[in-house]
């Protein structure tokens, strides 16, 4: 049962990615091949974030914290020692409100965010590729653009 | 209390990708797809990511959906002679057996979810990517950063800088791709018109 | 769009909306969520909203194609721009604590008759103003490409077959 319950994002997003690859492999119209593509892509974004996602964790935007010093940990597993050392100098800070916050990892959102607009970017220029294509051959359909080169 | 809102918005995800890649009007798989694109920017947001959620909201559910119709505007099957186009015009043509293409997705699928079961499951706090690199950078990014709190755009700009050097690049470059693709039209008119313009003055 | 008087209405009371919230989002980043590459889209969401509804020769007006077109390299440039800055002033490339000075960074003497709490950085410096100016960079970018790419799919004429 713990299995299932750990994993089941990591099915979901499996079967996202297929849908896509689906779509990519057995329509033959360019349009519908991007539109795969995209929901490919934008299952690969959800397989980042669903790794980046710490249980009770929260947005990695620390609270606002006096002199700058920050009371924000995440992750429990590396460094022990000075997770503590942070906690109790914010406990002499705050007092009772320095509860140690749990953050999620930011670095899967980074690569995440960047990947997106370039995805749309690329996502424009393959657009601009069919419109053109579509110009030339009167055609979107793939089998009907390769036998016209065919006979050309 | 989270499972309620994560498996309907889960459901209708899978829903709403089966139903892009059954369905045979183009218009609709467009539409399909920008709904797709905001159901996951929901999901984003609960899975502690709101910078992440809310480009693709804007750029997935908004951009996408517009630059795709924009293109399927200019691509019909066939041009009526009214000059008035109905969904029919664009329609996918009815595709092959799709036994083929079931089968390779399917081997390939079940692959992938032989894969997971040495995943570290879902928001485990000693998975690998939690622990390396040393995640004390986040609370070190504080004092780095003049006590700026958001951890992406400091890693974003600051720690990664060159690597979004490089993405603005590229954006900037597809721009001018797709300029030099679709441009050719409007150019020809403008360069005509200049000559127009100088040969009134000669 | 001209038949259509409620999306017309509508349209011109949530522009200046959107706009707005793209400056948020842009100058905001570094607090809340957000950043250049959000702003960006946000504000060419709004360019591209007014040209659907007014017509390309209406947004052409607003923002002109030859002015779109060199802002999309000036975006690029202002952030490698800060990098090489960043160099000139003895560090290295995009090492934003080189950006640091002592101008205005405190309340100045004579506005301390101002009410209320006084701001902590008067101007950004260092890492701040680094992350401001190279975000700043990344928005206008994107805004510029976005709506390029939006004129070039509207400008184009379907082909008759």
């Amino acid at each position: 049962m713990t299995e299932i319950l750990g994993l089941y994002n990591y099915w979901i997003v499996i079967f996202l990615m297929m849908t896509g690859f689906y779509i990519v492999i057995a329509r033959e119209n360019l349009i519908k091949t991007i539109i795969g593509l995209n929901i490919f892509q934008t299952s690969v974004f959800l397989l980042y974030i669903t790794m980046g996602k710490v249980t009770h964790g929260t947005a990695p935007i620390l609270k606002a914290s006096h002199g700058g010093e920050s009371h924000g940990v995440e992750g429990h597993g590396a460094d022990h020692g000075h997770e503590l050392h942070v906690a109790a100098e914010g406990h002499v800070d705050l007092g009772v409100d320095a509860v140690k916050e749990v953050y999620s990892n930011p670095i899967p959102s980074v690569l995440m965010l960047t990947a997106i607009v370039v995805g749309i970017a690329t996502t424009a220029l393959a657009l601009a590729l069919v419109v053109r294509i579509r110009e030339e051959y009167g055609t979107i359909e793939e089998d009907e653009i390769l036998e016209m080169d065919r006979n050309s | 209390m989270m499972d309620f809102i994560v498996i309907p918005i889960l459901a209708l995800l899978a829903a709403t990708a089966v139903t892009v890649a059954r369905i045979r009007n183009l218009w609709a798989a467009v539409m399909f797809t920008g709904i797709y694109s905001f159901l996951s920017a929901s999901w984003m947001l609960i899975l502690d990511a709101p910078d992440v959620a809310f480009t693709e909201a804007a750029v997935g559910a908004g951009i996408t959906t517009i630059l795709m119709l924009a293109t399927l505007s200019l691509t019909p099957r066939r041009q009526r002679k009214s000059g008035r186009l109905s969904s029919e015009d664009f329609e996918e043509r009815p595709s092959k057996s799709p036994l083929v293409p079931l089968l390779i997705v399917t081997i390939t699928g079940c692959a992938l979810v032989y894969g997971t079961f040495d995943m570290p499951h879902f928001g485990d706090p000693n998975a690998p990517i939690q622990v390396y690199p040393n995640p004390s950078f986040v609370e070190k990014s504080q004092p780095d950063m003049h006590g700026l709190p958001n951890v992406v755009t400091a890693v974003l700009a600051s720690y990664r800088g060159y690597d979004t050097l490089g993405e603005t690049a590229v954006i900037f470059t597809a721009g001018i791709a797709v300029l030099l693709i679709l441009r050719k039209n409007t150019d020809d008119q403008s360069s005509s018109e200049s000559q127009s313009v100088t040969g009134e003055n000669a | 769009m001209n038949s259509f008087p409620i999306i017309r209405v509508i349209t011109k009371l949530l522009i200046p909306y959107i706009l707005l919230f793209g400056l948020y989002v842009q100058f905001h980043g570094d607090f809340g969520p957000g950043g250049g590459f959000q702003a960006g889209v946000i504000f060419a969401a709004a360019l591209i909203l007014y040209g659907l509804v007014y017509g390309l020769p209406a947004v052409h007006k607003v923002a002109p194609p030859k002015v779109i077109e060199k802002l999309t390299a000036l975006g690029l440039l202002v952030y490698a721009g800060t990098g090489l800055a960043c160099m000139l002033l003895g560090g290295n490339f995009l090492d934003y604590d080189m950006l640091n000075h002592g101008f205005l960074t405190e309340l100045p003497a004579a506005l301390d008759f101002l009410p209320g709490d006084k701001p902590h950085h008067f101007l950004p410096e260092g890492q701040h103003l680094g992350i401001f100016l190279v975000e700043l960079g990344v928005g206008i970018t994107v805004t510029a490409v976005m709506t390029m790419i939006f004129y070039a799919f509207a400008g184009r004429e379907r082909v008759t077959t």
